[in-house]
């Protein structure tokens, strides 16, 4: 993809899936009414004017990274125009509000064998934020950033992966529960690049991820975990954009959900473009979400777009599940309390994710908050 | 030693035309140490004294009482019920998908028991039961009952009862759909915690096969949602010969 300037909108090829817009210029977008098919499952009203710009009192988030090992990080680096445009109205809207960027960089043929931790606190108040993660030729990081305070959020990432780079980024939204989250993680593969994006998502009134792959040559290997736990009245929205235009590359997703309460809301999309030119593509993507209790409504949508058929395989599968009174019933009779069970049944749904999520820094962490989330703890 | 004690149990469903009375009056005394035989037609309301004595949110309590050893059973939630030393070998156990046999068990038996077992020992216990009841070790990691055969499950049932070794012990239908040999590995569970003295069994059952093996000391035939005759295992074989009308007749 090449990078456009400021003020230059680029209308990419339209597909039923694919974004219409790419821009830096929050002028090109249309005010949002909620029947927008990439709005639609979201509630516009809890998004406290990130979408529309009439937005309160501004308080930066805090960030901090630590362990950097051969990493280096600059918090405040110029702001500059000619990234690709963003697809999103409230990623746009982040853009213009910040006035510069942050941005770790792996340098050339490093591995980093530390894990990078990146802090991003919420203060109270409206934030907005851009992280650029660079991973030079050759290089390798695992990087995690956690989210967490409370603020009403809008940060990007943009995910540069260089020819025969390894990334593994981690990024944890652990917020009160009061917070907002919208986001767009954009991940750039070279060639023979490889980069595991793991989103894990437990807090926060809405949180709106858009994580996505573009790949730049071929070879390049993407793979997208994801776990999140809505609680009552929670709203956890991820959408994923794999665009298949380059030969030769590799996509998996695998996005695993929890409800728990009355309202508890998540959606999961995952729109998979192979274009005419991306021979060789091998991709799959699954979602799969468990009401543990409660009304809690679980959208899954996953949509496999193929032009072309010289592929190695592609392939779907999205399942909701429900924990019920039978099942409860019957682990209650062998002297398990209900609380119990759907701790063991929800330790039992996630057990394998984690497991593929390989991170020993976080593994115990995420499954300790995913049971307190389940005991009603933020 | 414990008693359960059944005294005038009435119990309704609640159906889409409204309430329905099942049972009607159910009186039963089954102490540790003892075995009674269940038997009676299709429909006649033994699963639902089995679910209402388990404590099954679908069945309401319109009458009567249950206690354990002067305990009130009513009154106790499904899960007290299992602690205070009652079990339910279900007709049909439910699968719980992502919830692997193994963690299930340990779950089971740590709430049962009070306290976590020792992880040596009780890996030891689960493979002697499984190797008793002629379960694959494999079964240990797959999800509880999921793509279970119908005899499979069973197992896993009597499984969980010698674990659990509860005080009193009701056993569903579980020799239905059992293959001989299945039926003669599963009878040898049960008489395993027979032979203990220590858990009282009520034993749902249709066919006299079973009672070969599982000796009953009583023998309770049960129509329309009540006990209508009691005798000692010669009841059985009658039945067996001349079906239920003789006793059901009105
Ligand atoms: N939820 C329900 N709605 C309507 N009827 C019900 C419901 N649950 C049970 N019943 C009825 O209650 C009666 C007793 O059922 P139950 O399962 O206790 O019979 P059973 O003696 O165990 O029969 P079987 O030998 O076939 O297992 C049946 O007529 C059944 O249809
Ligand atoms: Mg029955």
């Amino acid at each position: 993809m090449t990078a456009v300037t400021e003020h230059e909108v680029s209308l990419v090829p339209a597909t039923d899936h694919s974004p219409q817009i790419r821009s830096l210029d929050l002028a090109d977008f249309p005010a949002l009414v909620g029947r927008e098919e990439e709005w639609r499952f979201t509630p516009l009203a809890r998004l406290r004017g990130l979408h529309t710009g009439e937005i309160g009192a501004q308080s930066p988030v805090v960030v901090t990274a630590t362990s950097l090992g051969g990493a280096t990080f600059a918090l405040n680096g110029p702001k500059d125009v000619t990234r690709a445009g963003f697809t999103d109205r409230v990623a746009t809207f982040a853009w213009t509000q910040i006035a510069d960027v942050a941005t770790l960089t792996i340098p050339k043929n490093t591995q980093v064998a530390e894990t990078v931790h990146i802090s991003i606190a919420g203060t109270n108040g409206v934030a907005f934020h851009q992280l650029d993660v660079n991973v030079e030729q050759f290089g390798e990081a695992t990087v995690i950033i956690n989210h967490s305070g409370s603020a009403t959020f809008a940060g990007n990432i943009d995910i540069n992966v260089a020819d025969g780079g390894k990334l593994t980024i981690v990024s944890i939204q652990d917020w009160e529960i009061d917070a907002v989250h919208a986001g767009h993680h954009r991940v750039r593969l070279g060639r023979d690049a490889t980069c595991k994006h793991i989103a894990v998502t437990l807090g926060g009134d809405v949180v709106r991820l858009l994580p996505s792959v573009d790949y730049e040559a071929p070879g390049g290997s993407a793979e997208f975990i994801g776990l999140y736990f809505a609680g009552a009245g929670q709203h956890a929205e991820h959408r994923l954009f794999v665009d298949h235009s380059q030969a030769h590359c590799r996509s998996n997703v695998v996005y695993k959900g929890a409800l728990n309460g009355d309202g508890a809301h998540t959606v999961w999309i995952g729109d998979v473009l192979i274009r005419s030119n991306a021979i060789g593509t091998e991709t799959y993507e699954i979602n799969r979400n468990l009401v543990l209790s409660g009304g809690g409504r679980a959208d899954s949508v996953p949509n496999l777009e193929i032009e072309t058929g010289e592929i190695v395989g592609a392939g779907h599968a999205s399942t909701t599940g429900r924990f019920d009174d039978e099942q409860l019933f019957y682990l209650e009779s062998r002297g398990i309390s209900a609380d119990e069970a759907r701790m063991l049944v929800l330790r039992g749904f996630f057990e394998d994710l984690l497991n593929q999520i390989n991170v020993p820094e976080i593994n115990d962490g995420v499954r300790t908050r995913i049971e307190e989330r389940l005991a009603g703890i933020r | 030693m414990s008693v359960l004690e059944i005294k005038g149990l009435e119990v309704q469903v609640t159906t889409d035309d409204g309430p329905k009375d099942i049972l009607r009056g159910v009186d039963l005394v089954v102490r540790s140490g003892e075995t009674h035989a269940l038997m009676g037609p299709n429909g006649s309301g033994k699963s639902t004294l089995a679910y209402a004595i388990a404590g099954h949110p679908k069945y309401h309590i319109t009458g009567g009482s249950v206690t354990l050893d002067g305990q009130d059973v009513l009154a106790m939630s499904v899960d007290e019920r299992a602690r205070a030393g009652l079990f339910l070998a279900m007709q049909y156990p439910v699968e719980v998908p992502g919830v692997s046999v193994s963690n299930f068990l340990r779950t089971s038996i740590t709430a049962i028991r009070g306290e976590a077992p020792n992880l040596r020992t009780w890996i030891k216990e689960l493979k002697e039961s499984m190797n008793a009841l002629q379960i694959d070790q494999q079964f240990a990691e797959r999800s509880v009952n999921e793509g279970f055969s119908g005899g499979e499950r069973k197992r896993t049932e009597i499984l969980q009862m010698e674990l659990i070794k509860p005080s009193i012990a009701i056993l569903d239908e579980t020799d239905s759909g059992l293959d001989v040999d299945a039926l003669r590995v599963v009878s040898e569970g049960i008489n395993r915690v027979r032979a203990t003295g220590e858990t009282g069994v009520l034993l749902i059952t249709h066919f006299t096969r079973i009672l070969n093996y599982v000796k009953p000391d009583f023998v309770h035939v049960f129509f329309d949602g009540r006990i209508v005759r009691q005798g000692g295992p010669e009841l059985a074989d009658d039945i067996e010969a001349n079906g239920y009308a003789q006793y059901t007749a009105v």
